[in-house]
């Protein structure tokens, strides 16, 4: 196969008789497998790698025209800032609270959905259903909180006369601080709730059918397969997403969240990454927000590597 | 699976598909609404209501907006975005993933590694934003393409999906005097046509619907996409369109927000069902084996 690898390339042929290392031989034999990985490479190092790099700043009092190397050193003086506001706590809060309440009313529900879904006993009727549910999924963040804002505004939104016509009053769920948590987890589970599924419906459709039949001839009715076969089937799909989920915990959903901030609901809409823009792009503090955002990344990892490291403690694969 | 048609079965199946039905209906209804009263008469939605069908069929937003630069120009810089972007994302990624499957590729395991922990960890949106700025992109559409040339997670699938490829294939066209790269498009790339067709969705829709890059990158409104246009309009409740004030038009606002949106959505509500069959395929492809 190796001879074959190379046709008619006679210098390399030439050379690679006189070479003995195997290390260079395969260097050689794979040298257009290199040349197509380059650009790739390239890509991933400058566009993730220098940036990581970048963070340095978040250690300096960068200044653009001093560059990296120009930049003064000031250890933690961003960090020490930043932990010392009283912003830090709003952010803190606001940051925690949304993502746990995204993972206790959000995170089961395409578990749920998909359970229902695997309970139908008619594939049509399941693939009609299913086409329906992931729609949501292929818009965008503006489109899904341009729908809500002309569907939930008092002035003439659809739900808004409904309510009114049901119980005489309007709700402004759009500009009541205390709407705004719900209004994000509603808009999130609208969008993915249905995309959530595919991955567990991947899961069920794995499940050997005769575990059920052999449960079936054994007594148990639906209810002691779902939670003796079914459950268990998905497990490790759930453990794995589960991590996963943790790792981005900070990660609230940026734009979606940018997008639903104004002026009213700041208070309990700001979260680590929306400060990280408007401290850094529209008030050009690169170093400061730079820290903050490295702060972001670094729990983000840890959170990443303490779950794993749980998952695989409690027996099941892990993520890596 | 098959039941017993005991009572208590029918009543949880009856309820069942009750459920599942209702939900399908909420992921539907509110795009049909806004179909619907874009194309209805201003009349009409100015009484208020919910509207599933127009009544009384108008194209006066329609006119409306193509009676302005801004939109149209706008949508010309999301296809352009979307068709370029898009086929950038597909070559890079499948001239990094056909290598990366080779597993006599020396070297392999520390390419891998390197894109891995870039979904872990990441240098954060400023060093990100001054990379591009250094790069000479701001306010080019090329800070729309490039830095989002290749999604690690789509790599990693795309690559999974070569392996398994069987090797036989991919010997044969060698014997036949193909070198790597014509393995890789002769061979591997027609063999992989429903990943390819899956991940082009995805990274078309992820061009369409880019919203946040543009306002961080983007500062001339000449080269705004179609997302931060209708952020203006609807949610800003921004009434001016470019040049042209929307009230003065005697028009309703709302038919004008709701055609915008239609736009927004539309090349994705055309391709979804062609591409439906594959994507579910796609997304299981890498999720499971992952």
């Amino acid at each position: 196969m190796q001879t074959n690898a190379d046709s008619g390339f006679r210098p390399v042929e030439a050379a690679r008789r006189r070479i003995r290392s195997p290390i260079i031989r395969d260097f050689l034999r794979d040298r257009w497998l290199y040349l197509m990985a380059l650009p790739g490479i390239l890509f991933f190092l400058i566009f993730k790698y220098v940036p990581m790099y970048g963070v340095i700043m978040a250690f300096q009092d960068f200044k653009p025209h001093l560059g990296f190397s120009g930049s003064p050193w000031v250890g933690f003086k961003h960090f020490e800032r930043f932990f010392g506001e009283d912003q830090f706590w709003m952010l803190f809060r606001n940051t925690f609270l949304l993502a746990i309440y995204n993972l206790i009313f959000f995170f089961p529900l395409p578990i749920i959905l998909a359970l229902m879904l695997n309970e139908l006993r008619s594939e049509r009727f399941k693939r009609f259903i299913q086409t329906f549910v992931y729609i949501p999924h292929f818009v965008s963040w503006v489109v899904v909180v341009g729908i809500f804002y002309i569907l939930f505004t008092t002035e003439g939104g659809a739900v808004n006369e409904l309510l009114f016509k049901l119980t005489g009053e309007k709700i402004p769920f759009l500009l009541e601080p205390e709407w705004f948590r719900t209004m994000i987890v509603t808009q999130s589970i609208w969008k993915e709730v249905g995309w959530g599924t595919i991955i567990f419906l991947a899961a069920l459709a794995g499940v050997d059918l005769q575990l059920y039949e052999a449960a079936r001839i054994d007594g148990a009715g639906r209810w002691r397969q779902l939670w003796h076969i079914t459950l268990p089937a998905i497990r490790s799909t759930i453990v794995i997403l589960l991590i996963l989920r943790l790792g981005n915990f900070l990660d609230s959903g940026f734009e979606h969240i940018f997008l639903m901030l104004t002026a009213t609901n700041r208070e309990v809409g700001e979260v680590f990454d929306t400060y990280v823009y408007v401290k850094g792009l529209t008030q050009a503090q690169f170093s400061y927000s730079a820290a903050v955002g490295l702060f972001k990344s670094v729990v983000g990892l840890v959170l990443v590597v303490v779950a794993n490291w749980l998952a695989k403690r409690f027996g099941e694969e892990g993520v890596y | 699976m098959p039941y017993d048609k005991t009572w208590g079965n029918r009543i949880f199946d009856a309820f069942n598909i009750t459920v599942l039905s209702v939900i399908a209906l909420l992921c539907v209804l509110p795009f049909i609404y806004i179909l619907a009263v874009s194309f209805t008469a201003p009349h009409i939605v100015a009484q208020g209501g919910f509207i599933l069908y127009p009544k009384e069929f108008s194209l006066a937003a329609y006119k409306y907006i193509f009676s302005t630069n801004t939109l149209v120009r706008s949508l010309g810089v999301s296809i352009y975005v979307t068709v370029v972007g898009t086929l950038i994302n597909l070559v890079l990624t499948s001239l990094l993933a056909y290598p990366l499957s080779r597993k006599t590729l020396r070297g392999r395991q520390l390419i891998l590694m390197g894109v891995l922990f870039t979904m872990l960890f990441n240098g954060g949106l400023i060093p990100t934003y001054y990379v591009v700025k250094s790069l000479g992109m701001i306010d080019t559409l090329w800070s729309l393409m490039i830095p989002t040339a290749i999604s690690a997670f789509n790599l990693i699938v795309l690559k999974n999906f070569f392996q398994n490829i069987p090797e036989g294939l991919e010997d044969s066209a060698k014997i036949d005097g193909c070198n790597d790269v014509g393995v890789l498009f002769r061979i591997v790339l027609p063999l992989s046509l429903p990943a390819i067709a899956t991940f082009a969705l995805f990274y078309a829709v992820d061009h369409w619907n880019k919203y946040f890059s543009a306002i961080m990158y983007i500062n001339d409104n000449e080269k705004w996409p179609v997302q931060v246009l209708l952020r203006e309009i609807v949610i800003n409740a921004n009434s001016r369109v470019g040049d042209t004030n929307i009230e003065e038009m005697n028009i309703q606002p709302l038919t004008i927000k709701m055609a915008v949106i239609v736009f927004a959505t539309l090349p994705i509500m055309v391709v979804y069902p062609f591409l439906q069959k594959h994507f579910a395929k796609g997304v299981m492809l890498g999720s499971v084996k992952g």
